[in-house]
């Protein structure tokens, strides 16, 4: 005979461990810049294939690739910069023959709203940090943050990384980098230009960036993928001309 | 020095900042809770909780709101004395004092309430002013209870991550405490980095716990025998 609480223990147990495994869930971890493109082709995405349930894990892809290397059960892997994946790929965490480049984005200054700069390249930028206009300045993480990695690389071909860095707020991820901005708790901030379309009434793009190599945005299916198949079709469906429509909406370039 | 020894006296230094701050205001209002009645007293107990049940999150949130340049305690800090908080080590310090004040503000109301008013009493017969009635009598007497809240308020502030990544940010040697320092080590896979620091904060956790447990019995056991 069993007792309540073992009938107890044993629904909970049941109840705990039922949602963990669902067939049909696709796990997409994406860039933070993602967010808001993604979130709605996942909709579009779901709305078309009627059993699968898209579960988005948005971060900076240098935290994410770590979750992955570290064994979550991730099946799609959206990567802000080619260097993220190819640690992937080098880790052989990569699905072969699934990595496509879907997007382009560009790294741009923003500003406050309300801020009185008007530095229209990294010289004249350098010139308003040396009066000190620009006492803080928010920059992804390097190590961790494609945005942060791209900015630090513009910033030491300028000569201007020694400067900066002492005057540089680390950020968790892209978003957070603008959050900062748009609060005015920093002076400046590198972002995405995609990312600073998201708060246009918040931040003012001072200037565009030029990197040395485009930034590109990889997608490729994981080998740790539960429905590969499924997974697969959806970043089929993020290369489509449906997808890349709405991509384009929000600011991102073909690939 | 080593990034991990300059992230652990950063963290020591805003925990101990952040003890003392939250121990003063702690006490405080912990005696006026014990000492006094007022309408609402329950209700004010409870919300002094709040702290310690709403999300790290929560709370770096409404000092993010507050203090930040923007927010109405911030502006004026900002317009009246140029202070910024946010980034800077005394942000962390705020965000620590309020996440572990509960602890000691709990701890030293129940303690307060233990002491007997007779010996307050009788020292105010002897001529004992307020204040000196509280520092020589009530506090003596209390300082058991408010100890152990002392400690786990300091533990509480060692271990601050949500808050204090939120309004402080996470600048190596300015705001990287051991607990954000851990979590961009993993975030960047140094795993190696992120050894040693987990390594040196559990020890750390230790030796703070087994000195706590040496060191209370031995203060009130002396301060029993003196009053006997």
């Amino acid at each position: 005979m069993f007792t309540t609480l073992q009938r107890v223990v044993a629904a909970l147990g049941v109840a705990f461990f039922a949602t963990l495994a669902h067939a049909a869930d696709v796990t997409v971890s994406a860039a933070a810049s993602l967010t808001n493109a993604f979130t709605e082709l996942g909709k579009t995405f779901e709305s078309q294939n009627p059993r699968a349930k898209i579960l988005f894990n948005f971060a900076a892809s240098g935290a994410l690739l770590q979750q992955i290397a570290k064994g979550a059960p991730v099946d799609v892997f959206a990567s802000a910069d080619e260097e993220t994946m190819d640690q992937a790929q080098k880790q052989d965490l990569v699905e072969p023959g699934t990595r496509v480049d879907f997007v382009r984005n560009a790294l741009v200054v923003v500003v406050p709203s309300d801020s009185r700069l008007t530095a229209k390249s990294l010289a004249e930028f350098d010139a308003a940090a040396v009066d000190g206009r620009l006492s803080r300045i928010a920059i992804g993480q390097p190590a961790s943050v494609p945005v942060g990695r791209y900015a630090k690389s513009v910033l030491e071909q300028a000569g201007l990384w020694a400067k900066v860095e002492r005057r540089m707020i680390g950020a968790q991820s892209v978003r957070q980098v603008l959050d900062y901005v748009a609060r005015g708790e920093v002076d400046a901030g590198f972002v995405y230009a995609t990312d600073a379309a998201v708060m246009p009434d918040k931040v003012r793009v001072l200037f565009a960036v030029p990197t040395p190599t485009p930034i590109r945005y990889p997608i490729a299916v994981m080998k740790a993928a539960g429905d590969k198949a499924l997974a697969t079709r959806f970043t089929q469906f993020i290369a489509s001309p449906e997808a890349q429509a709405v991509l384009a909406r929000y600011g991102f370039a073909r690939p | 020095m080593e990034p991990a020894w300059v992230a652990l006296s950063l963290s020591l230094k805003v925990a101990l900042w952040a003890t003392a701050v939250g121990g003063i205001v702690g006490i405080a209002i912990g005696w006026i809770l014990a000492h006094t009645r007022f309408p609402g007293r329950d209700v004010v107990d409870s919300l002094l909780l709040l702290p310690m049940v709403l999300p790290p999150t929560v709370l770096g949130y409404y000092l993010l709101v507050l203090v930040g340049r923007r927010g109405t305690i911030g502006a004026w800090l900002e317009s009246t004395f140029g202070i910024h908080l946010i980034f800077t080590w005394q942000g962390a310090v705020i965000a620590a004092a309020i996440v572990s004040f509960p602890f000691v503000c709990k701890s030293a109301r129940a303690a307060f309430e233990e002491v007997d008013p007779r010996y307050e009493q009788a020292a105010r017969v002897l001529g004992l002013g307020e204040a000196a009635v509280f520092f020589r009598i009530t506090l003596p007497l209390a300082w058991r209870g408010i100890l152990a809240g002392l400690l786990l308020a300091f533990t509480r502030a060692l271990g601050e991550f949500g808050a204090t990544l939120m309004i402080a940010g996470s600048i190596p040697g300015r705001t990287q405490t051991l607990s954000i320092a851990v979590y961009e080590a993993v975030q960047a896979g140094e795993d190696a980095l992120a050894n040693q620091l987990v390594a040196i904060i559990s020890v750390t956790a230790v030796v703070i716990l087994v000195a706590a447990s040496r060191l209370a019995p031995a203060r009130i056991g002396q301060r029993d025998l003196g009053r006997r």
